[in-house]
């Protein structure tokens, strides 16, 4: 096989991977890692770099039609952002230190919490109806649209969020991914806010934090344009395809194989962590 | 102190967040179309090369620091343009990062401004720090 050839099987595969994890909301980025290594051979590094980028195209790509919505909460993502900078800073240094086969596993591990977060139903709790002290001092209640006209919230466990995305932040700098799990975790379990609420958010989030790991790994060396290039146009072309069919798709039995097919790439690149599969 | 308990002011909001899907929207169409012109030639000349990604070498130093890729990119180097145009992208978020700080002072909402400016910063020393 040659690079022409590679490339061409990379751009179909990251399109699919777009396409698919867009539909079903986990991000394509989560696939390109476990795609690059275990289906192509590709040194760890360099995938990681790979789906960096990718994951900054898809999170700006996706923002620009969900910011038109006004659902996303400004405020609560762009102070989250310091925690997710700084834990993306921190991550994308560590990772240079830390063994690839643990890389690989905890890689593991995130997708298959991934793949189960992607099953859990996300109802709208009613959030609390008590001001939270620092969220008010923060300005972070908020409201948003809905049939009904607009819906007032109110945000609560500011420290708790603000930890969570900071570890979503050092997994997004350690495994090139959005980690859009860890940030729902933190914006819907912690901060209780309304999951469109979270979700436009935390899309919004990932680009920055993608962005802020992005250029130390691009300092480091590990971005590769050969890689790069079919990798950024797949998943950016897949996932706003997906997007587009978003509107009137039944995506549950799809999400269910998606998460499936998560969660067993998770269990083989821990089973290759484990053999000791990605050596220097 | 008197604002502490109102709303953000939805009409500005909403214009700030237009500009910025609009922003987004510039950033990564410019990014995806240099890096797609930048491929073509880039698979003229390496494409019938064998790939040897398994092996790990970092980046030479024109393909990793924004001097170098600029530089090389003016000389018309297709691998140096690709990574031109991911660092377009990878300014994007930056782009909407500092934007964000204008709407904020626009607002008189100086606590977000002084966030803002630090998550700009964090962004900024990423990108700039070559020895981490």
């Amino acid at each position: 096989m040659n690079i022409f050839e590679l490339t061409g099987l990379l751009f179909i595969g990251s399109l699919i991977a777009g396409f698919l994890g867009s539909l079903t909301g986990l991000g394509g980025g989560v696939v390109i890692v476990p795609l690059l290594t275990l289906g192509f051979g590709v040194d760890i590094r360099y995938a990681i770099g790979a789906s960096l980028i990718s994951v900054i195209a898809t999170s700006s790509g996706a923002a620009a039609a969900y910011v038109r919505e006004g659902f996303s909460n400004i405020r609560v993502g762009m102070f989250l952002e310091i925690a997710t900078t700084i834990g993306a800073i921190a991550g994308a240094v560590v990772a240079a230190y830390l063994k690839l086969s643990w890389i690989a596993i905890i890689f593991g591990l995130v997708l298959l919490y991934s793949a189960y977060e992607s099953l859990q139903s996300r109802s709208d709790a009613r959030g609390p109806s008590q001001p939270d002290h620092l969220a008010t001092i923060l300005r972070m209640d908020g409201s948003f649209p809905t049939s009904q006209g607009m819906q007032p919230y109110r945000v609560t466990n500011v420290p708790a969020g603000f930890s969570l995305m900071f570890t979503a932040g050092v997994l997004s700098g350690v495994l090139g991914i959005g980690s859009g799990a860890v940030k729902v975790l933190a914006m819907d379990r912690a901060m209780k806010l309304p999951f469109k609420v979270s979700t436009t958010t935390s899309n919004f989030m990932i680009g920055v934090t993608a962005a802020a790991s992005a250029g130390v790994y691009l300092n480091r060396g590990y971005i590769d344009p050969g890689l790069a290039m079919p990798v950024m146009l797949g998943v950016l072309g897949g996932s706003l395809a997906g997007a587009r069919l978003l509107a009137g798709a039944k995506v549950k039995i799809l999400r269910i194989l998606f998460s499936t097919v998560v969660a067993l790439l998770g269990l083989e690149m821990m089973y290759n962590g484990f053999v000791g599969k990605f050596v220097q | 102190m008197s604002t502490i308990n109102a709303p953000a002011q939805p009409m500005s909001d909403k214009r700030a967040e237009e500009i910025i899907g609009i922003l987004l929207r510039t950033g990564v169409t410019i990014a995806a179309i240099v890096v797609f012109a930048a491929g073509i030639p880039y698979l003229i000349q390496h494409g019938s090369a064998k790939p040897d990604y398994h092996i790990f070498r970092s980046e030479p130093d024109h393909l990793r620091h924004i001097s170098g890729i600029v530089k090389s990119s003016i000389a018309l180097d297709p691998a140096a343009i690709i990574q031109l145009g991911i660092l377009i992208l990878i300014a994007t978020p930056v782009a909407r990062v500092a934007f964000s700080v204008f709407a904020f002072a626009e607002e008189r909402d100086w606590m977000y401004v002084i966030v803002t400016l630090i998550v700009l910063a964090l962004l900024l020393f990423s990108l700039s720090a070559t020895n981490l």
